[in-house]
């Protein structure tokens, strides 16, 4: 019981971590609307989703932790690096090379900060039903 | 937490839009300047933006100023021999600023500010979430 409720927490830690990963990607995207030659970027964050959380079944990522004991507790792997960042494709050319549509950029923005407190709020409900556990209440 | 990372980005990118307003202030206030402190009529100026990366991180990419061009095509000229600072043909030499680019320039530059305005308030929002887990 207490291990799916832990496990749980760890996979909605992990997405948070993949939208504030993905919030950066789009700000970045955002701050250099103006910048020549520059070319949007975004990453699929389903496949990122999936792999980190394959990590976390199977704890053989690079960024699991190493452990010499079997009494050692796992981490579980690691979501933290970067998910492979892909390249936006352009919806209208612009003459200085950039690719940034800033309708879009601002639209995905705006979706993810929904989803990061989204899950935010999975995370607060399912610590809260912790603590009433814990208490006894 | 990787969500600060928003704020060195998004600054980094209101710092260059200020910048680029403040240039088009001085090419603004400076569209009837007949000399410089060279003697030289004014000449428009010009930002350049240049992706700016955070480390070795590829996600975050903020944006700096890498120069501060001059404008070097031909200075307007209008007929008008009573100026002082009109040449022997009665012509007085003034800025290439042109206000409507400039204008056009600065409203690019105070959308791109508030965008990234936008963008640093909804991450505190979210990071303000983020303190408040579990109370």
């Amino acid at each position: 019981m207490a291990n799916s409720l832990i496990g749980s927490i760890d996979f909605q830690s992990k997405a948070l971590e993949l939208q504030a990963e993905r919030g950066r990607v789009l700000a970045s995207n955002i701050a250099n609307a103006d910048t020549p030659n520059y070319k949007a970027r975004d990453f699929n964050f389903q496949a990122a989703l999936a792999q980190a959380t394959q990590g976390q079944a199977s704890a053989g990522t690079s960024l699991a932790q190493t452990t010499t004991n079997p009494a050692h507790m796992s981490n579980g792997g690691g979501s933290t690096s970067t998910p492979p960042l892909l390249y936006r494709t352009p919806l209208q050319n612009s003459v200085d090379g950039n690719t940034v549509d800033l309708d879009v950029e601002r639209a995905n923005f705006a979706e993810n900060s929904v989803r990061y407190e989204a899950t935010l709020r999975f995370l607060n409900g399912q610590i809260k039903q912790m603590t009433t556990a814990i208490n006894g209440q | 937490m990787s969500l600060f990372k928003v704020f060195d980005v998004s600054g980094s990118a209101i710092s260059a839009q200020s910048q680029r307003l403040n240039v088009v202030a001085s090419n603004l206030a400076n569209a009837e300047s007949v000399a410089g402190p060279d003697g030289q009529p004014y000449k428009a100026r010009q930002v350049v933006f240049q992706t700016q990366m955070f480390g070795s991180d590829p996600a975050s990419a903020g944006v700096a100023v890498s120069q501060v061009t001059e404008d070097n095509s031909a200075p307007r000229k209008i007929h008008d021999p009573q100026n002082p600072a009109a040449d022997s043909d009665g012509y007085v030499t003034l800025p290439n600023v042109n206000p409507v680019e400039e204008m056009v320039n600065m409203i690019s530059a105070s959308r791109g500010y508030q965008t990234n305005v936008d963008v640093m308030n909804t991450a505190k929002t979210l990071l303000q979430k983020v303190l408040q887990l579990g109370s």
